[in-house]
């Protein structure tokens, strides 16, 4: 009965409806309509979204938290209102939890600074191989600050965690566990309940960046029990600029601030400034206000499509492109996981990423080539990089035919 | 031939061509004639930071005129780096900081000169610039 109903589901996404949502999707590319499967970097904005920004700037832009006078009083309104749309939809316990930022890059380094003052030498931090480098980079600023080890948990050749060696890794001097939810390069969907469990099993704390997660699944914080989760608005159909870090209470109030400013302050005194309660605490100076308005719209807009649509339209886009991809002689995929979302990472026989890149871009068709900030990923399949195609709900079988047949031409011009 | 000339007789050679994908064609086989750089000199000292793929380019002095030869694990940078190879090497330190590159706009390929673009043909052109700029200084 379940199958059945979401089989319905599925097939209820209208496509071509969808489309008619985001009006980029209209327009051409070297003469050629765009194709655009670049969405793991950056998603589309539907017109919602843009109206929200537009009526934002011409009916009450000022600043929040401040002003008694309407203006602001209207913005900060909004403002709130989605914060809330965002507890709701991580499903927090409290507004006060979620913390608007700049994206998960700028979460993750609230959280990475932060604990600067909680560790100390020989604790042990562990992290994942299939880390963007925005989780990796502020982990290993963190140690050497603090004296604290980072330890790694392998993958194997599929592109999946090894969790018998992350078993071993696990000790009392593990004080934080970070991977990512979904794997940007490769699309690989992390076991994450697991790894939650068993560090807290060791007294740690869990960082999920979940911002190619969060395009397809629609997180619980709650049930997770994660400790801190990032995500950014650009890849949920939201403004760029604009992200969120949910922490436990208790994290956040153990965390000291990240930026000195207006909003974070209660008292200053020359001789000492005291520290405003959450969420502003971690919001100093003018935030993004209409980024943060626009993202609950976002978030409203994909919510209204549904999350389990889009999760089973999207593992079909996936299936269709793998096979047809496939087809093509010497093309390999890297990232083989049987839990994986719509991401393709892929190369042709030995050309250069970069190459079949510039090809099918002339074709109208958006890819991302390169390493996509996943260095040790790639020095582990001994490659500079791959041509990454990483489908949307707003995506349709056809592009994905034009991307094959763009690959092909490209293929014949290279070899 | 002068930096320029070379210039206009590539703009000449590309403008027959209808479209990009004849272009593109013309440049990957560009890219098979590219003076490659001896093995000894792929190190990663050689190696022009900003571009996606990797590019090492050596240069060397010859009669006061400055010789380059290169390569790239990619083929359309290969053919990139061909054309600016075909116009600066052999020609003086002081003509290659001095010339422009407007014949990158003629010949279309326009779009690899942004800043951004990852295959870095404006880090190239730099490398290929300071390169002249050292030369001349140990002239001068």
């Amino acid at each position: 009965m379940v199958l059945l109903f979401l089989y319905k589901e599925i097939n209820m996404l209208d496509v071509q409806k969808i489309r008619e949502d985001f009006p980029i999707l209209k327009r051409k590319v070297h003469g050629n309509p765009l194709v655009y499967f670049d969405n793991a970097a950056t998603s589309q904005t539907p017109q919602v979204v843009i109206d929200a920004i537009v009526d934002y700037y011409s009916n009450y832009n000022a600043n929040i938290h401040r002003g008694v006078h309407t203006l602001s009083q209207e913005a900060t309104d909004a403002y709130e209102l989605a914060r809330k749309k965002v507890q709701q939809h991580f499903n927090a316990a409290n507004s006060h939890e979620i913390i608007l930022t700049t994206g998960a890059t700028h979460s993750i380094n609230i959280v990475a600074t932060g604990f600067a003052n909680l560790l100390s030498q020989g604790d042990e931090i562990i992290v994942s191989a299939l880390e963007h480098h925005s989780n990796i980079v502020p982990w290993q600023m963190l140690c050497e600050k603090t004296g604290a080890i980072l330890k790694v948990i392998p993958m194997n050749q599929e592109g999946e965690l090894l969790m018998e060696v992350y078993d071993q890794l696990l000790s009392d001097k593990t004080k934080l566990v970070f991977t990512n939810h979904i794997s940007n390069a490769l699309g690989t969907v992390n076991p994450i309940e697991e790894i939650i469990e068993k560090a807290h099993k060791t007294g740690a704390a869990v960082l999920i960046d979940g911002a190619q997660s969060c395009p397809h699944i629609k997180p619980d914080v709650q049930a997770l029990d994660v400790d801190f989760y990032v995500a950014s608005a650009h890849k949920l159909c939201g403004p760029t600029g604009v992200g969120v870090l949910y922490g436990k209470e208790d994290w956040l109030n153990k965390l000291p601030p990240y930026q000195g400013g207006g909003e974070m302050i209660d008292q200053v005194t020359f001789e000492k400034t005291t520290y405003a309660g959450l969420p502003h605490k971690f919001e100093a100076g003018t935030p993004n206000i209409c980024g943060g308005i626009a993202f609950g719209v976002a978030l409203d807009y994909m919510n209204s499509i549904g999350f389990d649509s889009i999760a089973g339209y999207e593992q079909e886009l996936l299936n269709y492109g793998t096979e047809k991809l496939l087809a093509i002689d010497g093309l390999r995929i890297y990232g083989t996981s049987k839990n994986k979302t719509s991401v393709i990472s892929f190369n042709l026989g030995d050309i250069h990423p970069y190459d079949v890149g510039s090809i099918v871009d002339k074709l109208g068709v958006a890819v991302r080539t390169g390493h996509h900030c996943a260095q040790p990923i790639m020095d582990f399949y001994k490659i500079p990089g791959t041509i990454r195609a990483s489908f949307s709900f707003y995506n349709t079988k056809e592009e994905i035919d034009i991307l094959v047949a763009s690959v092909k031409k490209a293929k014949m011009m290279l070899s | 031939m002068s930096i320029r000339e070379l210039q206009e007789e590539i703009v000449d050679e590309f403008s027959m061509f209808d479209d990009w994908m004849q272009r593109y064609e013309y440049m990957i086989e560009l890219g098979k004639s590219l003076p490659l750089i001896d093995e000894k000199y792929k190190i990663d000292e050689n190696i022009i930071k900003g571009c996606q793929s990797k590019v090492w380019v050596h240069a060397q002095m010859d009669d006061d005129k400055i010789a380059f030869t290169a390569d790239s694990d990619a083929i359309i940078t290969k053919g990139i780096i061909a054309i600016l190879i075909r116009v600066f090497s052999g020609q003086h330190p002081k003509d290659i900081i001095d010339a422009d590159t407007d014949f990158i706009d003629q010949i279309g390929l326009k779009e690899h000169l942004s800043p951004t673009r990852a295959n870095g043909l404006v880090s190239m052109i730099k490398q290929l610039k300071m390169y002249a700029i050292a030369y001349q200084t140990q002239l001068n």
